[in-house]
């Protein structure tokens, strides 16, 4: 017993012994080890964000450098807290409880005291900087914005939320990405990657060397540069043009589907969004409710097309063989509807497919689409085709274009009325209003461009895009440079242009020609409601216009919408013709079209609904 | 009965030899790696510590040979003396001492500092020997017992006040070589229990100890055989005596112990419930144990290589060349590199009592045991220490700290057991 004692005590401490070691490095080992070793520290080296330049090569968003004051608590001494507050122009108070909240986060770590100083405020704090021990100043990259316009489209840049860091580690805490346009949607390109140097630190956090010679660290690979489809006269001035004016603006080059101009009314100074004032500025953004200047209404605004969709019905019918373009209809000043008469502007009398589009006769087009209907058994299948052709315009679906936002809009199928009907229930009659863009086809503002586009091209569209070069490479993404055919002959759409073209030799846009350049278009005056206090209220017509010029060899398809603008012809179609003048002369000559566009605002008509009073609706405003 | 050199070398234990090589080799390669900064990489740099701790090594080698090479009985002869001159310098502290690190537990001899402390370890484990292998001594009385425990606690009292109790605790150790001379077991058992109710005192509290205790009692009364008598008075004077004791734990902690003390049994056995004090302890005085222990276990199974250490190369762990030198060994050699250094030391431990037992000589049977017990205290709470198993009590490692004087004493303590044992055979004739 006294003999084997001390053995087996020395035998017990060892097996105890190898299993603490064994618990420690082998079931509590973790194998992050270089992320959780307090002695090896990533220090990171971000690249500069890539560039975004217009389709002329002209810079649209660059860099700027931004200057934050930073502090590690636990390295700051007593100071003149007086003089340090006026260098960095904040009160007391706040640079109290800016650095008891770094202290908070962490004594160690360095925490942001005062985000983004201005230049000058830089300069005079960075040669007195030194004396404030625990402060520095660290340099970072902000976007700087060359243009005021095309917020929306080009979209801004924000701190990583945890949601991002969740779900994709190369993001850490603090860094920036693309939020919203073509920021997001081409983050990848634009980000690059960041470089990380592992550095051996001691346990007073100083420096001793890279760790492992530097063997596990990588070289920041630079954001690209890219190219986009805008063109940034186009863009400007239109968005000049949408001032006062709520509604969306698109214009594509048909031959390619680029996207020329992007255009949301109302929008914002990109600038607004950068530096110091940023979150304020965006609180102000975000809860203007009424003009929403956030919302992307050339993308995002789904509302009915109204006569420019009549077009799509002429193509479908002719497709189905049910009328030719000689076929008439009478107007009475309107179509009936069972017992009830629908009305119609052109002024009556007997149409034809071109009279009946320059004139935007509402009898016609009701014949016709009965006209599609009566070539098939029954209601539903007449549906199925004519949803087939519509859909293949790119109405109806989310195009696929590269933003990173949109809207499907609505085409209704046979499923949608037997839902609302039930089966069998409902005729031509009873959705007529789809005839002429009313009822229930939704369409957003980028597919009524894109649907003009498919009709400049006579038959066929290339997805809408904004990508044109990454770095100095032309894109090929299949996606963007093959061309999507319509389910409709070509033969049938010389007929509708030329209809589309009279609209502006004798029909409702006569007034709005443009000397030298031959334009196709069609005009759209479509009714909407609201709710106010749950009542169901009609507002003034909203103003629609699609136009392409030239109708020979295309090289603009504009979609111009205007909330509440009234006729077509008004807003919308001199909004349309300026931008069409603005890219094929480069200059406007009708100065007098021009300077009214700039000048009328339909703020007043946007007050009414929240005016809380019975107001006027469709009022001459000239 | 002098022996030549040669027969010393052939009949020397060297299977103990190698084991004792291994670890201050293993010791060495890791003090280089914990000292070493990229602009100091000579090894043969003697302003180095790494540098240091190789003459150190080197002059262990001479003191080596230097044992060897005196008569067997050298030892036995003079260990009273020995004892005395370690009396006299740990005295001589009080007024010549050194102070380093708030401990004055040196002697500058201008190029080395001597720590007596370390040579007193040697002088009692012989006079001890020497004490209980005399003839007039009967381990069986009482008398006898007090001045064995009392030629043990004489040097540990006059360490206490460096302060260093660390090495104060070394001393307790060399009770096992009473214990195996026959110091009855009892008092093994009263001292466990002493740690027991102290411990379970500290954590579940007085009532809780009385009121457990007083349920077993009475499970065993109600259990035991009706034939077995117990002696009712004298149980109930022990379960009074222990409450009693358990009574002055809670005095003793909170009002004989400094706070630095109640923390470290805090953090040991997790008194502290409230966990942002834990941390705050942890950061004080847990800020070791705990960057030792994180240190270690980053080394997983294979570890990172040697220099490659990266919580060793910035200095996260303090004191790491010294008391907690085997952290350096967890997170470079991982798993491998630390199991091999506990079998080692296991093993050498083990190969020592083979010896020990085997001495027909008293004196080298229980100088042997002295030695075991020395080395096996100060094994067991350095890598309990480091390890985070025991609370915090700085002693070296034995052959792997960086030090001149314990790596002396340590080796000198046991060859002079390795020329004890290769003498045995002598002895007979």
């Amino acid at each position: 017993m006294r003999k084997i004692l001390l053995s087996s005590i020395i035998l017990l401490v060892g097996i105890t012994f190898i299993g603490r070691l064994s618990y420690l490095q082998i079931f509590s080992f973790s194998p992050n080890q270089i992320l959780e070793d307090p002695a090896i520290k990533a220090v990171y080296d971000y690249p500069e964000r890539g560039y975004i330049y217009d389709r002329n090569g002209e810079l649209l968003v660059a860099n700027q450098p931004a200057y934050d004051v930073m502090v590690i608590p636990r390295e700051v001494k007593p100071l003149d807290t007086l003089e340090f507050c006026n260098l960095l122009g904040i009160d007391k108070e706040r640079f109290v409880s800016q650095l008891k909240k770094a202290r908070v986060y962490s004594p160690r770590l360095p925490s942001v005291l005062v985000p983004q100083l201005s230049k000058e405020d830089y300069g005079r704090l960075q040669e007195k900087m030194r004396r404030f021990e625990g402060f520095y100043i660290q340099k970072r990259s902000l976007r700087y914005y060359d243009t005021n316009s095309g917020a929306n489209v080009l979209g801004y840049i924000s701190e990583v939320n945890e949601w991002d860091l969740e779900r994709n580690p190369s993001y850490a805490a603090g860094e920036l990405k693309g939020t919203t346009g073509i920021e997001k949607e081409y983050e990848t390109i634009l980000r690059g990657r960041k470089g990380v140097k592992h550095i051996q630190k001691d346990r007073f956090n100083r420096d001793i060397g890279p760790y492992k010679s530097g063997s596990l660290d990588t070289l920041p690979e630079q954001g690209k540069q890219i190219t986009v489809t805008i063109d940034k006269i186009l863009q400007e001035y239109g968005e000049k043009l949408m001032t006062g004016k709520h509604g969306g603006i698109v214009a594509l080059e048909p031959a390619s589907g680029e996207i020329l101009a992007l255009i949301s009314g109302p929008t914002y100074d990109p600038a607004l969004l950068v530096g110091r004032e940023r979150s304020r500025n965006y609180s102000k953004l975000h809860y203007d409710t009424i003009s929403k200047p956030t919302f992307d209404r050339s993308i995002l605004a789904s509302q009915s097309p109204g006569s420019p969709f009549k077009t799509i019905n002429a193509l479908v019918a002719l497709q189905e063989g049910a009328i030719t373009p000689e076929t008439t209809f009478h107007c009475y000043n309107g179509f009936y509807v069972g017992k009830r008469k629908r009305g119609c502007h052109c002024g009556g009398g007997t149409r034809n497919l071109n009279s009946g589009i320059y004139l935007s006769c509402n009898a016609y087009f009701a014949g016709v689409f009965r006209k599609i209907y009566d070539q098939f058994p029954t209601s539903a299948e007449g549906m199925d085709a004519w949803e087939k052709h519509v859909k293949s315009f790119g109405l109806g679906t989310f195009l696929g274009y590269d933003l990173p936002t949109g809207r499907p809009g609505r085409i209704p199928n046979k499923e949608y009325y037997n839902r609302i009907y039930g089966e069998n229930r409902w005729s031509s009659s009873t959705i007529i209003s789809n005839s002429i863009g009313q009822g229930e086809v939704e369409v957003t503002p980028i597919q009524l461009a894109n649907m003009t586009a498919a009709i400049a091209n006579r038959g066929h569209y290339f997805t809408p895009h904004v990508l044109k070069k990454i770095g100095a490479d032309d894109i090929s993404i299949p996606e963007f440079t093959e061309a999507k055919h319509t389910t409709i002959d070509k033969k049938y759409f010389e007929p509708v242009v030329q209809g589309m073209a009279e609209v502006y030799k004798k029909g409702t846009a006569a007034r709005l020609q443009i000397e030298g350049i031959e334009i196709a278009g069609k005009t759209g005056t479509v009714e909407n409601f609201t709710r106010i206090n749950g009542e169901r209220t009609q507002l003034t017509d909203n103003s629609v216009f699609v136009a392409f010029a030239p109708v020979d060899n295309p090289k603009i398809a504009i979609a111009v919408y205007i909330e509440n603008g009234y006729f077509g012809s008004r807003f919308a179609g001199h909004i349309a013709s300026l931008m069409i003048e603005k890219y094929l002369k480069g200059e406007i000559t009708r100065v007098d079209l021009e300077k009214r566009m700039l000048e009328k605002t339909l703020e007043a008509e946007y007050a009414k609904p929240y005016s809380g009073e019975p107001f006027k609706i469709n009022e001459r405003v000239w | 009965m002098s022996v030549s050199g040669k027969s010393v070398l052939k009949r020397l234990d060297w299977f103990s030899v190698l084991i004792y090589i291994s670890l201050v080799f293993i010791g060495w390669i890791n003090i280089y790696s914990s000292t070493f900064t990229d602009d100091n990489p000579s090894i043969f740099n003697f302003s180095s510590l790494h540098g240091k701790q190789l003459f150190f090594i080197g002059t262990s080698a001479v003191s080596i040979i230097i044992i060897l090479a005196l008569e067997a009985n050298f030892y036995e002869r003079f260990s009273s003396l020995f004892y005395i001159i370690s009396i006299v310098l740990l005295l001589g502290l009080f007024i010549f001492g050194k102070t380093i690190a708030g401990a004055t537990s040196w002697y500058d001899l201008g190029f080395f500092n001597l720590q007596p402390s370390e040579f007193a370890k040697v002088a009692t484990a012989l006079a001890l020997a020497k004490y209980l292998s005399d003839i007039q001594t009967d381990i069986k009385r009482q008398k006898d017992q007090m001045i064995a425990i009392l030629i043990i606690l004489i040097p540990a009292f006059l360490i206490i006040p460096q302060p260093d109790p660390g090495s104060a605790l070394v001393f307790f150790a060399l009770i096992f070589v009473i214990f195996r001379e026959g110091l009855p077991l009892y008092y093994l058992g009263i001292g466990f229990m002493v740690i027991l109710i102290f411990i379970l005192t500290l954590m579940f509290g007085t009532i809780w100890v009385g009121i457990i205790l007083g349920l077993l009692l009475a499970l065993f009364l109600l259990l035991k055989k009706p034939s077995f008598k117990v002696p009712i008075i004298p149980v109930i004077l022990i379960y009074v005596a222990i409450v009693l004791f358990s009574l002055s734990v809670n005095f003793v902690f909170n009002s004989v112990f400094e706070q630095r003390h109640r923390d470290r049994f805090s953090l040991w056995l997790r008194l502290e419930k409230d966990p942002k004090k834990l941390e705050e302890i942890r950061k004080d005085i847990g800020y070791n144990t705990y960057q030792s222990e994180k240190a270690i276990e980053s080394g997983g199974l294979s570890g990172k290589g040697f220099l490659e250490g990266t919580r060793t190369k910035g200095d996260f762990v303090p004191e790491q060349h010294t008391d907690y030198i085997f952290s350096t060994v967890g997170e470079e050699w991982g798993f491998m590199g630390t199991a091999t250094v506990v079998i080692l030391f296991t093993t050498l431990l083990l190969r020592l009592v083979y010896l020990s037992e085997r001495q027909k000589n008293d004196f080298s049977r229980m100088y042997g045991y002295g030695v075991i017990s020395i080395l096996f205290v100060h094994y067991f709470i350095n890598i309990g220490m480091v390890t985070g198993v025991l609370p915090t009590i700085g002693i070296p490692l034995p052959f792997f700290s960086y030090g001149g004087s314990g790596l002396l004493f340590f080796t000198a303590l046991l060859f002079i057991f390795l020329k004890l044992d290769a003498n045995r055979l002598n002895e007979l004739t």
